[in-house]
């Protein structure tokens, strides 16, 4: 579904991915795990054309969108949820939802959208019950809410989120991961990105591991929880790299 | 059966794709973690950033034998000990041995690794599994051992138990699946021969043969005697042990677990890579490996690939069997033997000149190892038949406790061995028919 090849890109003179190589195939959950500054954010905004490649490819379902302008890349299926849900707080819930469909509501499809919105409220009954609420009163995890169901209305097979368990309440977090978890039930795939190594990994088939703009480790998620590497630095095992015998 | 259906089967641009990004990840680890590819790399000025297709692989430098052996013990090793779960060693003798460690995952693999030979040699969980490769150091039983498990056959580590035995275990636990190297398959055939016991009477329907190089006319020798279906398999304990490749039901090349390991065929005298198809060295690269990775191993195997789709579904190339060596490495009974190993007890042994031949030969499907030497003029009491049955009897055991490996040791005359043109003996004869 998604084919990363030698990804390069950066902010001016920084360089920031270093050559990154990934794919995600259709119903997976895969998730990114690295520290602050890995380049996770970045790869992210990379992928959605907010951010220029400066070498290497990206395929999206077997199309290049390297050089895709970012909302032709959202009308082929490949959607955003931003790091800090980035939410219009003075709309109710439904305009915040309802903008998710901007393109389809353009072409004036707006029976599906409408269709759109009663999955989202399926899936998230709490914003079925507050949809005229501003969003911007609604607590951090409802909002991660309205994010996610945004994301959904614009209809995408791969949905990337950065960073949803950011400033959250450890059951908020467990609850949002159920909700991630069921999205390949739905026929998406899920491209994750997080420093909350252990709740993503339970629910993820697959993993890498960014450190400093490169790929250090992939693997099962299995894997992943069994490397010592991503317990000392993600899962906070006290373990020193240092070889202490001798 | 195929057992990884997703990998083994996986298009070769997928396959390629999962290649660079694991390659990708473990030059960036052995970069970080082993200080013999941080030298490696950085005085060949490669930049492992430029390093962005399995093409690109040729700019990097080969990792060899004698580096391995150089690292003893742990200085390969890309993580802490303590992460390292299992420690196994080639038969590193009078040299240093090269000693290999796994960790959770690279045991998981390995073993995963193995089963795929398994199921490609249809043996499942209604198979029992007698595996008589030695359990110790060598990967060969410990190997397939895990495999076997994880298939969920019944497995009996048999080891290094005699063939009187072995075959009284085959009787009477019913094996079907026989683990182990083709001479010893050989040595097994010939005593049910001895012990009149016809192997249509043994439950016997598959063997997997590998450890030394064998060939067709042995694979039809064989499936005769044993009345089984023989298949080859390829492996090395620096690479990961056995479950680098193995053959399908097809029997023609063995599937490499691409997915873990990416093989190149080079030139061993230009040292450059040779194209799809053409006989050279075997060269692999680690692509999953945590504890032990290798970059470029030069293997020392000679062999070739083979092009193409298999008719089996796996889309994993394949490789012939391997023909020959780039060294003068001896197989015999599933050890490994360099001559320059039997030089060294030679030259530490007193009263004897450093000039012998080692005659390897056949008898009754058993190998057998014979060393000569010329004893030297100046030996005290030349002539004293005690010292001399003691000088052999001392070589003797030396062999066999420094190489595992039993020869029969003959003193001969002064200067008695034929030298070729260039006063030089022609160090190993083999007169096995394979």
């Amino acid at each position: 579904m998604l084919k990363i090849r030698n990804l390069e890109a950066g902010y001016g003179k920084l360089r920031v991915l270093k050559g990154i190589s990934l794919h995600v195939s259709p119903g997976e959950i895969v998730i990114m795990i690295g520290a602050n500054g890995a380049g996770k954010t970045t790869l992210l905004k990379t992928i959605s054309g907010i951010l220029k490649a400066r070498a290497g490819s990206i395929h999206f379902e077997d199309q290049s969108i390297s050089t895709v302008a970012m909302e032709v890349i959202v009308n082929r299926g490949c959607v955003l949820v931003p790091e800090g849900r980035q939410l219009f707080n003075t709309l109710s819930i439904k305009d915040n939802l309802t903008l998710g469909a901007y393109l389809l509501a353009r072409r004036g499809k707006h029976r599906e959208v409408k269709e759109r919105l009663e999955e989202i409220y399926e899936m998230f009954p709490v914003l079925h019950e507050r949809q005229d609420q501003l969003a911007g009163t609604l607590s951090g995890g409802e909002q991660q809410m309205v994010a996610i169901g945004r994301a959904l209305m614009a209809g995408p097979n791969l949905i990337m989120m950065d960073e949803p368990s950011m400033g959250l309440a450890p059951l908020i977090v467990e609850k949002i991961f159920t909700t991630i978890a069921k999205l390949p039930e739905l026929g998406k795939t899920v491209l994750l990105v997080e420093q909350n190594a252990r709740a993503s990994l339970d629910i993820a088939d697959r993993g890498y591991v960014l450190e400093t703009g490169q790929i250090v480790l992939s693997g099962t998620s299995q894997e992943l929880l069994d490397n010592h590497d991503v317990q000392r630095a993600y899962l906070g095992k006290d373990y020193k790299r240092i070889e202490e015998i001798n | 059966m195929i057992l990884d259906q997703d990998y083994e089967t996986l298009p070769r641009e997928e396959l390629e794709q999962l290649q660079v990004e694991r390659l990708q990840s473990t030059l960036y680890r052995v970069y970080r973690y082993v200080s013999f590819y941080k030298q490696s790399f950085d005085s060949n000025a490669v930049n492992i950033e430029k390093i962005k297709s399995i093409q690109d692989l040729a700019q990097l430098p080969f990792t060899t034998k004698e580096d391995l052996r150089k690292s003893y013990p742990y200085d390969m090793f890309a993580v802490p000990l303590r992460d390292i779960l299992r420690i196994h060693s080639t038969s590193g003798t009078t040299g240093k041995p090269i000693i290999v460690g796994y960790t959770k995952n690279d045991l998981r693999h390995w073993t995963n690794c193995t089963a795929r030979l398994l199921a490609a040699a249809q043996v499942s969980d209604h198979d029992v599994v007698q595996i008589a490769f030695p359990f110790n150091l060598f990967t060969g039983g410990f190997g397939f051992h895990q495999g076997a498990e994880q298939i969920g056959a019944s497995v009996i580590p048999s080891s290094t138990a005699t063939a009187e035995k072995q075959i009284m275990i085959m009787k009477d636990f019913k094996t079907t699946v026989l683990i182990c190297a083709p001479s010893y398959a050989v040595n097994i055939a010939s005593a049910l021969e001895e012990l009149q016991i016809h192997a249509e009477s043994l439950n016997l329907r598959v063997g997997l043969f590998g450890a030394e190089p064998w060939s067709e006319n042995l694979r039809a020798q064989l499936e005769a005697g044993l009345h089984i279906d023989a298949l080859d398999n390829y492996g090395l304990t620096e690479v990961i042990g056995p479950g680098v490749a193995g053959e399908c039901e097809h029997k023609h090349g063995m599937h490499i677990n691409e997915d873990h390991f990416i093989v190149e065929v080079i030139d061993p005298k230009t040292l450059d890579p040779l194209p799809l198809g053409q006989e050279g060295e075997l060269v692999f690269t680690t692509i999953t490996k945590e504890g032990f990775p290798l970059i470029r191993y030069r293997t020392g195997d000679i062999s070739s690939l083979i092009e193409g789709p298999c008719s089996c579904g796996r889309t994993l190339r394949r490789m012939h069997r391997v023909t020959g060596r780039t060294d003068d490495l001896i197989f015999i009974k599933g050890q490994k033997v360099f001559p320059s190993q039997i030089e060294e007890i030679l030259l530490e042994a007193e009263g004897t000149a450093p000039h012998y031949r080692i005659i390897l030969d056949r008898q009754d499907g058993n190998d057998t190892m014979e060393v000569q030497v010329e004893i030297l003029e100046s030996f005290p009491a030349f002539d004293e038949l005690k010292n001399l049955e003691r000088l052999r009897d001392t070589i003797t055991r030396k062999i066999e406790v420094a190489l595992g490996v039993e020869a029969k040791v003959t003193l001969v005359e002064p200067r008695s061995l034929l030298r070729d043109s260039g006063a030089k003996i022609r160090r190993v004869v083999d007169n096995r028919t394979l």
